[in-house]
């Protein structure tokens, strides 16, 4: 899985500036510092709420070792600082070393986003050799009953535990990757406390975003709006209580805000992602937009060229293809209008104003049917995967 | 295990990077960075010189003191520079430290 929404740090100084924030604002539209690489979309995972598109690519579509190596030369040679090496599951790929060694012999710096259930110490230990910087392990609980239950997963959450222990014994950073709903919030606290057991740096709070998978789960995802006032307040008192021993990043749920959030950090503007099968998209879910053709690294085109020039980067990219109330909108270069995946989904246009924000005609319709849903008692989930999901049974209808 | 979490820099601290903070010249956009678990850092021109001098064996006092040499500057005044940056860094978890080994 993969939650790699661009973060902002609580702070920066003058003398330690944090460069996303700095080039956000720029004219030009540089290649990115880091990139998001979904080498596969196979899982052994199911959570109701994958980022992954809901159709998923098969592996027969997928890039070979020696495509994503020539990917991987060409966005060092371009300026890319970071991979993100994500999925799907990662480790599904029986090259992956061979990948991150690739990756660091061109001088990226290299993370990994996984779920930790396939991996064995030796494989880890193999990786930290390859150079691999970072590692980010997903948890969707705090204990086995509701963790693996999330999962649709038997035993992952135990698995987790050991390969996060693993990780700090070979010296690698860990950031603990908590995706919360309104079926974990309650548990919050104590993940705070498990990440720093587990003697993570990081630890990312963040809150489902509602498309694709999570879409059609919300009703079973939605938390209400004292659970998010609860979560906001924690995380905050440990971010301060904490502060020096686990770093604290706050994906903040858009349903119940007034602003939308400024997605991707503006379309084509900070981020590209390369899907399994090497196309090139402006976020991870871009391809649930239909009506837009993206390149793929397959094409005869570089992925410069490609970020620059392809009609998908630049169809949404920057204020002029807004319409009202974006377009006047005092905010349209802050936010540049939330969401373009969220505003199809909820509204059939990418170019309409993401609902999210209060400015939205049908902000108020979707949040209170929001409210609804998170009032309500349907737990069910509707589990990930290639069959286009499968219903959950045994928990309530 | 990586270094102590919660540094507090002083004159003796023997600051170092750790591995997953990579002080590296950016070529593309012609400045240096510090790679980070999900941050790219800009230090400034002082920041860099401070960070190349950070070897795990040099303390703060001394390379206060060469900075203070090179740039025939005060050496309190470098020195309390020199501790707020890198105490910021150390807060963000990007620094950390060597100690003495305790028996």
């Amino acid at each position: 899985m993969s939650d790699v929404l661009p973060t902002i740090p609580p702070d920066a100084s003058d003398s330690l500036a944090v460069l996303e924030k700095q080039r956000s604002t720029a004219e030009s539209f540089g290649i990115p510092l880091a990139v998001l690489l979904e080498i596969t979309h196979r899982c052994p995972l199911q959570c109701p709420y994958c980022s992954n598109p809901v159709e998923l690519d098969r592996s027969g579509k997928e890039l070979t070792t020696d495509e994503w190596k020539k990917v991987l030369s060409e966005l060092a040679e371009i300026g890319v600082l970071q991979v993100h090496f994500s999925g799907g599951e990662p480790t599904a790929r029986k090259d992956l070393v061979e990948l991150v060694k690739h990756a660091s012999d061109v001088g990226l710096y290299t993370n990994l986003i996984t779920s930790a259930v396939l991996l064995t110490r030796e494989k880890l230990s193999e990786l930290a050799d390859a150079g691999l910087c970072h590692v980010q392990i997903s948890f969707q609980g705090i204990e086995e009953g509701l963790a693996d239950r999330v999962a649709g997963y038997k035993g992952g959450h135990r698995k987790k535990l050991e390969v996060a222990k693993w990780t700090r014994e070979l010296d690698l950073p860990l950031t603990v990757n908590a995706v919360m709903h309104r079926q974990n919030l309650h548990q919050l606290p104590e993940i705070i406390q498990m990440s720093v057991d587990l003697d993570a740096d990081r630890l990312e709070v963040a809150n489902v975003q509602y498309y694709g998978w999570a879409l059609k789960n919300r009703a079973a995802l939605m938390p209400t709006v004292a659970q998010l006032d609860e979560c906001t307040r924690l995380v905050e008192e440990a971010r301060e209580r904490l502060k020096g021993t686990l770093a604290i990043d706050y994906v903040v749920p858009d349903y119940y805000a007034l602003r939308p959030k400024k997605c991707m950090g503006g379309w084509g503007r900070q981020f590209f992602n390369i899907s399994p099968a090497g196309k090139v998209l402006p976020c991870h879910a871009a391809e649930s937009i239909t009506g837009l053709d993206f390149e793929s690294v397959r094409s005869n085109h570089s992925i410069a060229w490609i970020w620059q020039n392809s009609d998908a980067f630049n169809r949404y990219r920057g204020t002029g293809w807004m319409k009202e109330p974006c377009k006047s909108c005092e905010f349209r270069e802050i936010d540049f209008g939330g969401c373009r995946c969220q505003a199809f989904a909820l509204t059939g246009d990418a170019a309409n104003t993401d609902p999210a924000c209060a400015l939205s005609p049908l902000h108020e319709t979707i949040f209170k049917q929001a409210e609804r849903e998170a009032e309500g008692e349907t737990n069910r989930f509707l589990y990930r995967n290639f069959a286009g999901g499968t219903l959950e049974s045994g928990n309530d209808a | 295990m990586a270094g102590p979490r919660n540094i507090s820099v002083s004159e003796t601290s023997r600051p170092v990077l750790p591995r997953h903070a990579k002080l590296k010249y950016d070529e593309t956009r012609k400045v240096w960075v510090i790679l980070a678990p999900e941050r790219v850092l800009a230090p400034d021109e002082i920041a860099v010189e401070v960070l190349q001098l950070c070897n795990g064996e040099r303390n703060v006092g001394e390379i206060a003191d060469q900075l203070a040499a090179k740039y025939a500057a005060p050496r309190e005044a470098i020195l309390a520079d020199v501790i707020v940056m890198l105490q910021d860094l150390a807060d963000k978890g990007f620094l950390t430290e060597v100690r003495e080994k305790t028996p």
